[in-house]
């Protein structure tokens, strides 16, 4: 087995009194598809802005190709290569599709920006994912659909060639054709090497793309399996319990927890 | 750019290149005022409103009275438009982020009230006694020492070298070192707004409006309850009352329009090498023209005699019209050409969306406020040399008020996000022409101007609330 290019260890998180991850450790390895699984509210999104950078961690550590890292700033995980798409996108609505694909990186000559060839880059990346949807990469955001939005956050993250890409519910808003787009897009990135981090509530999209799935259960990883020696079902019940048989939390810790 | 974007989906084209070839087309003249339809129609009338004010109320009071119209009223409504737009021109920066100054009218009297002071006293210390002085020192010190310490490093090198002009007395003796004393006590004004706004997260609303009651006394503090009049200063009485020599003018003219050719030829022929969507050659050439015509018949029409009367020649292009137009170059293409203008878009956009961009949030926000206050000690010299000196009330009253009206009825939006310094101009006139239309009917009580004005930045933000509406839904 390769070495995880990412990994966290003993990660706890509160907001104030609400303790929300417990002891998490957590890998993501190169080119492989990671299935981050979880209730609603069971902490998924909160760990994916704790390695952002957006939150900072109560304790725990995380480590970049076996070194040790601090993540203080978003601008530290994207010169590791890391790129995440958020749940709430965070796109600036008055911008157009380019300005927000290079925001905070913008190409520039001296002090002045070079749009024509931002332009011809975020092109090049819509056309490499095959996007038939939008027509002008000078659209303003605002005027996009919610699949638009999907793809241009998606797109975003593959323009700047991350070697791990976290995509937090990339399928909720989309529609059928769009979501087999995507799918085909996380294996596609997870081929070309990179390690992939796809959370999904949908156990479909789950079991077809991912090589790896790990459990969140009220803040605690219950458990992570390969695809391969799971099903649907051990899956459903990981979530929604924290233990599946043999797997999971121990019966007083899953108890405890809830 | 097509507005329905499902015919193209359904076109069935396998190479995803094609669904991008609008991006690779030459742009024309019909193009291009489609494009504009179609903002106006997603909501962003740009300086539609603002054109549309300056026609009918310019339509109006033409047809009411013959003096109106007249070179030398025009000459004295760029004069009361100029403090306005200058301090709308700084406000355009905060109110992008969603933010406001109600201070900016006030930070320009203390500017300048504290410049004039200089000058009149020859000793500053004296004339204001050792309390303010220590404490305008120890003001900036602070200023410079929270800039420092939000790596804001030009700007406290700025406001260190105010504190420099206090210290050896250099802008006592020197009306443009007094000039540059004003704008270094703005950036500190600044420095206090945007950090109190962004480090302790009160809302701007609030800050500015605290320190509005506290810099109306530090105005009276600096010019001691007198008037300090500005006539006796040639650089500061030239601001609202004297005009570029015609050749300067024609001089001005050249380098605007040869500057902007330059760029707006080479940008498109740049454009069209990488392969994305230009302006034809045409189109660009029009927008030169139109520039070069336009400005062209504005300094012909300036250089005219405009002295109603017998004696000296009033001819040339306003200081007052000049300096504000300056001031718009620049910061337009700080906003529109520079990643700095392109991150403060964003933040007024969506901060969450900027800061997890890795942008320095704060930071731009610190650096608007500061601009902010920096124009507003600009507008404050020509508003002191306007009325006649620096004087208690200086900046305060309506002050404030008109600038935001201003930028709003240009549109800039109060919402934040959207906003161009043209914008800040344009509007600032169409404000300038309600009291000074006013004014040249005897018959109207001057009560009137407030009532009016009242009304008119009322439709100037329901055309803002609206055109937000349809950018949401469309
Ligand atoms: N900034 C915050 N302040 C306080 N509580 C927070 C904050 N962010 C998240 N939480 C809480 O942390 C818990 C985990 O939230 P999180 O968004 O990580 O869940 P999730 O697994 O992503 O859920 P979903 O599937 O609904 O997206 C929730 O109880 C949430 O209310
Ligand atoms: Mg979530």
């Amino acid at each position: 087995m390769t070495d995880p290019i990412l990994r966290v260890e003993g990660l706890n998180k509160s907001f104030g009194a609400v303790h929300v991850l417990h002891d998490v450790d957590f890998a993501v390895y190169p080119g492989e598809v990671t299935a981050l699984v979880g209730d609603n509210g069971a902490g998924k999104s909160t760990l994916v802005k704790c390695i952002a950078g957006i939150n900072t961690l109560d304790t725990g550590q995380i480590y970049w190709q076996g070194e040790p890292v601090t993540i203080a700033s978003p601008s530290v995980a994207s010169a590791l290569g890391i790129e995440f798409v958020y749940q709430d996108l965070a796109l600036a609505d008055n911008l157009d599709i380019t300005q927000n694909m290079f925001l905070g990186r913008e190409i520039r000559r001296g002090p002045f920006l070079r749009d024509a060839e931002m332009e011809t880059k975020a092109r090049e990346s819509l056309i490499s994912l095959a996007v038939r949807t939008i027509n002008s990469v000078r659209q303003p955001v605002a005027s996009l659909s919610g699949g638009q939005r999907q793809t241009v956050a998606i797109a975003r993250a593959v323009l700047w060639n991350g070697k791990v890409v976290f995509l937090d519910e990339p399928t909720a808003a989309l529609g059928v054709a769009q979501t087999r787009q995507v799918l085909n897009l996380v294996r596609r990135l997870a081929d070309t090497g990179i390690g992939v981090v796809l959370i999904s509530h949908n156990m479909n999209d789950v079991m077809e793309v991912a090589d790896r799935i790990d459990a969140l259960y009220l803040g605690r990883v219950a458990a992570e399996v390969l695809k391969k020696d799971t099903s649907t079902s051990q899956v459903v019940e990981l979530i929604t319990s924290g233990r599946s048989g043999s797997l999971g939390l121990s019966a007083t810790t899953a108890a405890q927890s809830a | 750019m097509t507005t329905d974007t499902s015919d193209l989906a359904d076109s069935g084209t396998d190479d995803p290149r094609a669904s991008f070839r609008i991006d690779t087309l030459p742009r024309g003249l019909r193009t291009s005022v489609q494009d504009w339809a179609v903002r106006v129609r997603r909501g962003d009338p740009g300086g539609l409103p603002a054109i549309l004010g300056l026609l009918v109320i310019g339509v109006l009071f033409s047809a009411t009275t013959p003096l109106f119209l007249t070179a030398n009223n025009i000459g004295n409504l760029l004069s009361q438009a100029s403090f306005i737009a200058l301090i709308a021109l700084g406000l355009t920066f905060v109110l992008i982020l969603g933010d406001i100054d109600l201070s900016a009218g006030v930070t320009g009297g203390v500017a300048a009230g504290f410049a004039a002071q200089s000058l009149r006293s020859g000793d500053l210390h004296a004339a204001v006694g050792s309390g303010v002085y220590v404490a305008l020192l120890l003001g900036m010190l602070l200023a410079a020492g929270l800039a420092l310490w939000k790596k804001l490093y030009v700007v406290a090198g700025l406001v260190l070298a105010g504190v420099g002009l206090l210290l050896t007395g250099a802008s006592e003796t020197h009306v443009w070192l007094a000039f540059a004393l004003a704008v270094c006590i703005g950036i500190a004004i600044g420095v206090f707004n945007g950090v109190l706004v962004t480090s302790l997260g009160i809302p701007s609303f609030i800050v500015t409006l605290a320190l509005f009651l506290t810099w109306e006394g530090v105005t009276l503090d600096a010019v001691k309850s007198t008037s300090i009049g500005t006539s006796r200063y040639e650089a500061w009485f030239a601001m609202t009352h004297r005009n570029m020599s015609p050749a300067l003018g024609w001089v001005s003219l050249a380098v605007l329009v040869g500057g902007y050719a330059a760029t707006a030829f080479l940008r498109q022929r740049q454009r069209a090498r990488a392969g994305v969507s230009f302006d034809r050659l045409a189109l660009t050439s029009l927008r030169v023209a139109v520039l070069a015509v336009g400005g062209g018949l504005a300094v012909w029409w300036f250089n005219q005699n405009r002295n109603p009367n017998p004696g000296p020649a009033i001819k040339g292009v306003p200081w007052a019209a000049s300096v504000p137009i300056a001031f718009m170059v620049v910061f337009a293409i700080v906003l529109t050409r520079t990643s700095w203008g392109r991150h403060l878009y964003s933040i007024g956009g969506s901060k969450e969306a900027a800061s997890r961009s890795g942008i320095a949030v704060n930071r731009v926000r610190i650096g608007a406020f500061v601009i902010c206050s920096g124009m507003a000690a600009v507008g404050g010299l020509f508003l002191a040399d306007f009325s006649g000196g620096a004087q208690p009330a200086l900046g305060q009253g309506n002050t404030l008020l008109y600038a935001v009206a201003a930028a709003v009825i240009g549109g800039t939006s109060l919402f934040g996000g959207r906003g161009r310094p043209r914008d800040a101009l344009l509007g600032a006139i169409v404000i300038a022409m309600i009291p000074n239309g006013i004014q040249l009917h005897p018959g109207l009580p001057i009560s009137v101007v407030q009532e009016i004005t009242g009304l008119v930045l009322l439709i100037a933000a329901s055309v803002d609330a609206i055109s937000r509406r349809r950018a949401r839904s469309g």
